[in-house]
């Protein structure tokens, strides 16, 4: 199970969790399993035209998923995914 | 004046001012929102011409209330009329806003000055940052002045003298094996799970007015009244999208005319993501990783980019980007004349500016302001092995006619 970290904003809609599990798969597939576990989290993320959103930061690994294959970045057993509000910069 | 409201700058949720960055209702980036009526109700002109030298003659723009517990007394830098560097580039009404004065030499102090004040009124105890130098330099500094704790994060391989003068005033620098968007990562990381002030993160709303008030001054400087052009360097964006609301806001309060400005940004070509997209007439802005000699603007994923590009082109203005050789030549440029020494981001600037000029998006009759942020000594690498070495001499007058006068003359 790769394990998804929460940042406080929208602990909001996964009952105050910090750290959630999903299935290995990509990356799309993880965020639809959360939003079904978890309706309207899907719409923090994505938008409608199924990309992620600007000010929205998505880390598999440490790596952001943007130098990486994006939305379908595969997530393996291992996989740590952090999502960060895009705060760059200083 | 202290706000008492946030708001989402993507989707308008308004919030009670405290101690957030993030709109919990669309996970936007909150803004602090002033009450212009109220603003536009006092004599906000004699206000500010009676008031000290320094940012906080502007309080009544500022989001939190004066605190003299954590005052450097930043801002209020020269705005130097650069005739001759105006000369070089062929630019009739040259400006430079030399920031590169400020308490720990960036302007950076600005908007320290301000996080750290609402820091304080939060009742944070420990201050932090990610930075790329300047930042920590400045937050180190601020954390001594209020006796409070520092801790300052920097990516492995920053310039020596920027850690150093980060450490000398007691803070804790945490060196980070990675790039400055590894750090600021981390840093945003660390701020969700410990009640620190991490000023460009949590404390983010408050610390970015202080960009504004490199716009005030320019025109309170200028005699109330906006330039026709502004170069800024481009790092995360922010910067950039500061000065171009500061004019606008200031008309919107009615200190002066409605500003005509072409705010044109600058980036380092190994570093160039908000360029890159302005070129490729996009708004979605493309990760990079950085590699240049402007460690203060390698930053691969700006989170304000969209925002910058949305500021560029409502103006007219241009993002430019220059190679590290066009940057130390930016630098020697400015020091040869006008005597100001900065840092590779003010290099980045200073050679975009000529860019500018010779593709004709700079009208050589404008007035025009370049922002140099930073000084050159906390950056000596850049230009350490261009420097013709030291005139070695015996203690004679004929030594010094030999060596010295002769080959001048």
């Amino acid at each position: 199970m790769a394990t998804v970290r929460i940042p406080t904003p929208m602990r909001r809609y996964t009952n105050g969790e910090r750290i959630v599990t999903v299935a290995a798969g990509t990356l799309a597939a993880a965020i639809q399993e959360l939003d079904g576990r978890y309706p309207g989290l899907g719409e923090r993320l994505v938008d409608s035209g199924g990309q992620l959103h600007p000010f929205v930061n998505v880390f598999v690994n440490d790596e952001d998923v943007r130098l990486l294959q994006g939305l379908a970045t595969p997530l393996d057993d291992r996989a740590e995914v952090a999502i960060i509000p895009a705060m760059a910069g200083g | 004046m202290a706000v008492d409201r946030l708001r989402c700058r993507e989707c308008g949720t308004e919030v009670p001012a405290g101690p957030v960055y993030v709109c919990e209702a669309c996970l936007g980036p909150l803004e602090t929102a002033y009450d212009f009526d109220a603003l536009r109700r006092l004599p906000l002109r004699a206000r500010i011409e009676a008031g000290p030298k320094s940012i906080w003659r502007y309080a009544d723009l500022l989001p939190v209330p004066y605190d003299p517990v954590v005052d450097l007394s930043p801002g209020f830098t020269p705005l130097v009329a650069a005739r001759r560097l105006g000369e070089a580039l062929g630019l009739r009404h040259l400006y430079v806003k030399n920031d590169s004065v400020n308490p720990t030499w960036s302007f950076k102090d600005r908007s320290v000055s301000i996080g750290t004040a609402a820091a304080r009124r939060f009742g944070y105890d420990v201050l932090a940052c990610a930075s790329t130098g300047n930042l920590a330099h400045s937050v180190a500094a601020h954390a001594a002045r209020a006796g409070m704790r520092a801790c300052v994060f920097v990516h492995a391989g920053i310039e020596r003298a920027k850690v150093l003068a980060a450490a000398v005033y007691g803070a804790t620098v945490v060196e980070v094996d990675g790039d400055y968007d590894d750090v600021n990562r981390l840093c945003a990381q660390i701020g969700d799970e410990h009640r620190w002030a991490f000023l460009n993160v949590n404390m983010r709303p408050y610390y970015s007015e202080g960009g504004k008030t490199l716009a005030y001054e320019v025109a309170e400087q200028l005699g109330w009244r906006a330039p026709d052009a502004v170069v800024v360097p481009v790092a995360s964006g922010n910067l950039l999208v500061k000065i171009h609301t500061g004019f606008r806001e200031l008309a919107e309060l009615g200190l002066i005319a409605a500003p005509k400005t072409r705010v044109h940004g600058a980036q380092a070509e190994g570093c160039n993501p908000v360029a890159a997209a302005f070129k490729d007439g996009t708004d979605r802005v493309r990760p990079v990783r950085a590699n240049t000699i402007a460690h203060s603007l390698a930053i691969g994923t700006p989170a304000d980019g969209r925002y910058a590009l949305a500021a560029v082109r409502s103006t007219g203005g241009r993002i430019e980007a220059v190679t590290d050789e066009e940057i130390v030549e930016g630098i020697e440029l400015l020091a040869h004349t006008e005597g100001i020494f900065t840092e590779p981001a003010g290099g980045v600037t200073v050679a975009v500016l000529r860019k500018l000029v010779r593709s004709g998006a700079i009208d050589p009759e404008h007035t025009t302001v370049a922002y140099v942020t930073g000084m050159g000594l906390k950056a000596q690498e850049a230009v350490a092995g261009r420097l013709p070495e030291t005139v070695r001499i015996k203690p004679t007058l004929r030594a010094f006619e030999g060596a010295v006068l002769a080959p001048a003359s």
